[in-house]
């Protein structure tokens, strides 16, 4: 059987629907990830005890536990609580806290690889240690993190076609429905890949500006 | 007019004891020197007057507001709650060795953003002065520069710079001149001349004899966590009391790695010495 170029073409304006699905969740995630990541990562090294407990059980379990059964604990599992959430906001807060997990080690190492004459000469001038983590540490940080964390967030673009195990109607999703119509697995699986790819590749654009223009060269 | 006065300071890392019942005074406007060999010290003594480390026991008391809680009957240690030690620690300005300039930000926002975030200074009003300081230190043209793109010894000018723009009470200088390149060291001995020429109290360790002789009020040598001996550097360095004291001074001028002229230092004490009076007299 040949390759069918017309099906592709076809299928194009119901791929692109699972696309825009994809990219909306991943986008939530990601910012429901950055503010778990540094709010974690801060708290690691805040010297908070307390904080740090946290922390590290939330980093542990997110780590060590497989992203499909952290969906699958969300959409099937909280239900039994009486808390029902659907597949489109059970996938933004299964990514989100699966990445932000990821993030919180990567802000903490970021920290921790800062000089730590940078943070003494702040507290010589008098600064406080909340002043010194906002004016000289993060900003030295956030440059630092932006190669890691694009890996994160590109990660977690990929990650998202998990949730066509709870019938999001995402991108892999959206290409098994057209296969279980059609029977071509690898015309619709390559078209699936290739805008995967093409969202994969805006991002990486995307971190590579502000990489090199939003922050200064220091 | 006594401005700092360190008693009886005592501290150990874990069970290496680092300063042995550590005690001096130190007069407003007096720049004291402070020598000795590495692991003798020096630079903890200064990072506790800064509190950047707590002693174990003893006391810290500069303008007769003590560091800490050291007077106690046991004088074991108790540093101050985070906003008051925060507040306290501004009043002595801290040079490093490696300088330290705020990686993110320019030369003229390292020297604004204490005034401008610690002390609430508005923006404008702690730019202007920032840059009168950078002016007065030769660093004008410097200002939109970030660290990186300064040489050592105008990152060190611009880091006393930082320091000054607190307008501490008490400046501290941990080997500013060690990290760097030989051709940059004098730069930096200048503005330190000036700022001692203007009446500033300065604690100095360095192992830059014809600096320490010249600006110096006073020296101590520290060997093993304890002051082993004390007095005027011209005197001190030409005829050292105490072997110690001698052995080190023979092991640096060796070395060659001062920009001194190790052949005649030795050879000029008496002259050196009448160094003295013009130094105290100025500072009345």
């Amino acid at each position: 059987m040949p390759f069918d170029f017309a099906l592709i073409v076809e299928s194009i304006p119901f791929l692109l629907k699972g696309a825009v699905y994809t990219v909306q969740v991943s986008i939530l995630a990601i910012v429901v990830g950055l503010v778990m990541g540094w709010l974690f990562g801060l708290a690691a090294v805040s010297g908070m005890s307390m904080l740090r407990v946290i922390t590290f059980m939330y980093v542990q379990f997110i780590r060590g536990t497989p992203l499909l059964v952290q969906i699958f604990l969300i959409y099937f599992g909280l239900p039994a609580l009486g808390i029902n959430i659907p597949a489109y906001w059970s996938g933004v807060i299964a990514l989100g806290l699966n990445s932000g997990g990821f993030q919180a080690e990567i802000v903490r190492a970021g920290i921790e690889s800062i000089d730590r004459g940078q943070s003494e000469a702040a507290r010589s001038i008098g600064m406080s240690w909340l002043q010194t983590l906002v004016f000289i540490l993060v900003p030295q940080t956030i440059r630092r993190v932006i190669p890691p964390l694009t890996n994160e967030l590109i990660t977690l673009v990929k990650s998202s076609s998990l949730l066509s195990a709870i019938a999001a109607l995402e991108l892999t999703h959206a290409g098994q429905l057209i296969i279980a119509r059609t029977f071509a697995p690898f015309e619709i699986y390559a078209a699936v890949a290739l805008i995967y790819l093409l969202i994969v590749s805006l991002l990486s654009r995307a971190s590579a500006l502000l990489e090199k223009r939003v922050f200064v060269n220091y | 007019m006594v401005i700092l006065r360190v008693e009886h300071l005592w501290k150990a890392f874990g069970s290496t004891p680092v300063l042995n019942d550590i005690s001096l005074s130190l007069n407003k406007g007096e720049i004291l020197i402070v020598v000795g060999p590495s692991g003798s010290g020096k630079t903890t003594l200064l990072r506790c007057i800064q509190c950047l480390e707590f002693p174990d026991r003893g006391a810290i008391v500069l303008d007769d507001v003590p560091f800490g809680i050291g007077d106690g009957p046991d004088h074991r240690w108790r540093p101050d709650p985070p906003r008051v030690l925060d507040a306290k620690r501004r009043r002595v300005g801290f040079v490093f060795q490696r300088f330290n300039l705020f990686a993110n930000l320019t030369a003229l926002d390292n020297v604004t953003i204490g005034p401008r975030r610690v002390l609430g200074v508005p923006a404008g009003e702690a730019r202007e002065r920032a840059s009168a300081i950078l002016h007065r230190l030769g660093l004008g043209e410097h200002a939109r520069k970030l660290p990186s793109q300064l040489s050592g010894g105008q990152q060190q000018r611009v880091a006393i710079a930082r320091a000054l723009s607190m307008d501490p009470k008490l400046m501290l200088f941990d080997e500013p001149t060690s990290a760097l390149d030989p051709e940059l060291v004098d730069e930096v001995l200048q503005t330190m001349r000036e700022l001692a020429r203007s009446g500033m109290t300065m604690i100095v360790v360095t192992h830059e004899l014809d600096f320490a002789r010249e600006v110096g009020d006073r020296v101590i040598f520290m060997d093993g966590g304890r002051i082993v001996e004390e007095g005027h550097p011209g005197g001190v360095f030409a005829q050292p009391r105490e072997e110690r004291t001698r052995a080190f001074l023979r092991r640096l001028l060796r070395s060659g790695g001062v920009a001194s002229a190790p052949s005649e230092d030795a050879a000029r004490p008496a002259a050196e010495a009448g160094h003295a009076t013009p130094i105290a007299e100025r500072r009345d």
